[in-house]
């Protein structure tokens, strides 16, 4: 499982997490008592405020909904449940999922365990061009039948890195929108990916502009560091106040036979980080570490390829965001990595950037200069 | 437009409303009964000290955050076994069942469920005892499952029916699915004795059942963790392959952090590995991982001899002021000059206490007592203090004499 690593390759408990610990430790007058179905209530209203903005107008216009889950696969879980009750009729496990190819590999048992049967994927990676396939994607949307489900991912597309651009976005939203396409995203990586949670959020913030009813599935293990704790929220955006109302109740009901209630601890500290204005903006800073370290691993890893003179282009490596870099090394030269190199990606190619540190980049980058000339 | 327009609004949780109505009323002397959660004598929420202490070591050892295992933290999953099935049972030795992390009694429930809907081919139907926890229904209903029920609680005695329930379940099909209350039946607070958990035993033996407990109050129940336990382990030695969930929401005061375990008993260990990786493939895509503070609250204070021993005695504590409360409502209503017979409130155990009040005198203990339960006469002997139980028996007398 990927999670973020110091320059000296450790596990990294942010030092605002630590901080809030402390004070939930100290504070003799909390007690263990179940939380609400639908979760803490300030950490549900603050994990959707980060998401949306605090000028959102959905929030202004109450016509916004929050679900406490268990990470983000439980968000997205919540999620999928109630679209396959409630969506597109009554319990329609007919209604196509799409999900991007290639997609995190739990997104599909999600959908399937869900009830979905007809889970299909959408373009996403040229590995050709080592970029966003938009027109495939485009293609797909515009094929795909009215009301299918299409899983967004908000940032740092997991794994390839690659995002659409803002305009890119734009054309995307307008072929939902008249296909009457329903958007679902998944956001584990709002401030983690580029150090902005604005800049972060733009995609999302931009279908509310743009009047679509949606689900995004927060996750806060990565940009809070708090993997074990399972913090994750669901955030709904309807019409008006009445509809959102009806579907919490609904999502209630879906929660009471999954976990009954939300696990107290992971919510707290990131109500209270969140609630604060300077442990937010404590927060924020710890996140842009994290964010600023990948980038600095990314553009080094990049000059050193491209100073080696490692066939091909490596431009990929910095314009890809987040957590994972889609290399290109072909699965041979992946192997290669492996057994005679000792660094461990993914068949895929894919590379987890927090595993790279000052320490290592160089020999990471001889490797995959040795690999790419070595093996064809 | 919306999407949503049709979905309709979920009916209000009959439990919630409760609490709601009574956080509203402004009655100084209001109690309220429906909460299902531990109350001390001054009717506060309770911290075990036992798990102060456990969280004063995890603050100290500043631990990492890194993700858990799916199938949870080994030191919980395996000490929850051992304080279930007893240090010395053959089927915990000899490694021949798999315990995973669940999210507190709900959650391991679910996983259970959901396992027996993809793996359990030879029946849809699960019995339940009538009456029981509202929330089994819909668990396994949503996992796929088909719901049946056998006859349990005898509201003319206001105990357990044990000849209809014997009936019922000796004529279920064959390798049908039954569930049980190890101990403190919810929400009757009937259990079976010991000689006729045995019957039950030989009984689900001769009809060929799959046996589910459902454990959420070891050590709760009756104050003794192994007494409480007894069913479970009985059922076991008779050659029995349980599933079973367990909960620390009660017993450990740890509700919020959602601290529980399923565990299934297997042929042997090499079934047990199977069967713990099809678990994981259940619980992967539900929210891939558990949380980790409760269950490592409640692995340190069951590997801490020192902690477990005062955990022990605390736990005792809990169930020793429930039983205290039982007996002085009982004598309440004595003295207020009740007639009726009031002992099934002292037979019964646990957190709940099926009162055999109808609804007619419950709405009148809530609309001129300000005291609230569920209109099923259901009481949480949690909610009773010293101090109020006086007001309790009189209230009671009054809409009963």
């Amino acid at each position: 499982l990927a999670a973020y690593r110091t320059d000296e390759g450790q596990p990294w408990v942010l030092p605002v997490v630590k901080k809030v610990e402390q004070m939930i430790a100290n504070n003799n007058t909390l007690n263990h008592e179940y939380l609400p179905i639908l979760g803490l209530p300030e950490f549900r209203a603050n994990a959707s405020r980060i998401a949306l903005g605090d000028d959102s107008p959905a929030i202004k216009e109450n016509r916004i909904g929050s679900v406490q889950s268990l990470g983000g696969t439980g968000a997205l879980r919540i999620g999928a449940e109630f679209l396959r009750r409630w969506y597109n009729g009554n319990n329609n496990t007919a209604t196509p999922v799409y999900i991007s190819a290639p997609s995190w590999e739990n997104h599909n048992s999600v959908f399937v365990d869900a009830g979905f049967k007809d889970i299909r994927t959408y373009h996403y990676w040229d590995a050709a061009k080592r970029g966003l396939d938009l027109q495939g994607l485009l293609d797909d949307m515009e094929k795909a039948p009215e009301f299918s489900i299409f899983i967004l991912h908000a940032c740092a597309h997991n794994p390839t890195g690659t995002d659409p651009t803002p305009d890119q976005w734009k054309q995307i939203a307008a072929v939902m929108k008249r296909r009457f396409l329903f958007p679902f995203f998944d956001s584990a990586y709002q401030g983690f990916a580029s150090g902005s949670l604005d800049k972060d959020a733009w995609a999302v913030r931009y279908f509310v502009s743009e009047g679509f009813e949606l689900f995004c599935a927060q996750s806060f293990s990565k940009n809070f560091g708090l993997y074990n704790e399972r913090v994750g929220n669901l955030t709904v955006v309807g019409k008006d106040a009445d509809n959102v109302q009806r579907v919490l109740s609904q999502m209630e009901k879906i929660v009471r036979t999954t976990w009954s209630n939300p696990p107290s601890q992971g919510a707290r500290i990131v109500a209270t980080t969140l609630a604060s204005p300077q442990l937010f903006a404590e927060w924020k800073d710890n996140v842009k570490t994290m964010a600023d370290r990948v980038l600095l691993m990314r553009s080094e890893l990049r000059s050193r390829l491209e100073s080696l003179g490692t066939p091909g282009t490596w431009n990929h490596i910095t314009e890809q965001i987040g957590m994972f870099s889609f290399t290109g090394l072909n699965p041979k030269q992946v192997e290669y990595m492996i057994k005679e190199k000792h660094i461990y990606l993914m068949a895929s190619g894919r590379i987890n950037m927090c595993g790279l540190t000052t320490k290592n980049l160089d020999y990471v980058a001889k490797s995959i200069h040795e690999a790419v000339t070595k093996i064809q | 437009s919306s999407w949503w327009s049709h979905v309709e609004m979920g009916p209000p949780d009959p439990i919630l409303g409760v609490t709601e109505a009574f956080k509203r009323d402004t009655n100084s002397k209001k109690m309220n009964l429906g909460v299902g959660a531990y109350r001390d004598d001054n009717g506060k929420p309770y911290v075990l000290n036992c798990v102060r202490k456990a969280e004063a070591m995890i603050a100290s050892k500043k631990m990492d955050k890194e993700y858990l295992p799916i199938g949870g933290l080994a030191d919980f999953t395996r000490a929850s076994a051992e304080l279930a099935l007893g240090e010395n049972n053959e089927a915990f030795k000899s490694g021949r069942y798999v315990t995973v992390q669940g999210i507190s009694g709900t959650g391991s429930l679910r996983i259970g469920a959901n396992f027996l809907q993809r793996f359990f081919k030879a029946s849809r139907d699960v019995y339940l005892p009538k009456p029981s926890w509202g929330n089994h229904t819909p668990i396994f209903r949503d996992a796929g499952m088909q719901l049946q029920a056998y006859r349990y609680y005898d509201p003319k005695t206001c105990s357990l029916d044990f000849s209809g329930a014997m009936d019922d379940i000796s004529k279920i099909p064959e390798k049908s699915i039954i569930l049980l209350h190890a101990c403190a039946h919810n929400p009757t607070g009937v259990d079976p004795r010991q000689e006729q958990w045995k019957e039950l035993a030989a009984t689900v033996k001769k009809r060929n059942l799959l046996v589910y407990f459902d454990m959420a109050y070891q050590g709760f129940a009756s104050g003794d963790i192994n007494r409480d336990a007894w069913a479970v382990r009985y059922f076991i030695e008779q050659g029995i392959n349980v599933l079973l969930s367990q909960s620390y929401a009660k017993n450990m005061g740890l509700y919020g952090e959602r601290a529980g375990a399923f565990t299934v008993i297997c042929s042997d260990a090499e079934e047990a590995k199977r069967v713990e990786s099809q678990l994981k493939i259940l619980i992967r895509p539900m929210y891939s991982n558990p949380p980790l503070n409760g269950a490592r609250i409640a692995s340190i204070i069951l590997n801490t001899p020192d902690l477990r021993k005062e955990w022990l005695v605390e736990v005792k504590g809990m169930a020793d002021r429930i039983i205290s409360m039982r007996t002085q409502l009982v004598s309440n209503l004595k003295k207020e000059g009740s007639s009726h017979n009031w002992q099934h409130i002292t037979d019964q155990i646990g957190m709940f206490c099926f009162t055999g009040l109808k609804p007619e005198q419950v709405e009148r203990l809530i609309k001129e007592f300000s005291i609230y339960m569920t209109k099923d006469g259901r009481i949480s002997v949690a909610g009773v203090t010293s101090g109020n139980v006086g007001y309790l028996a009189h209230a009671i007398h009054q809409v009963t004499k």
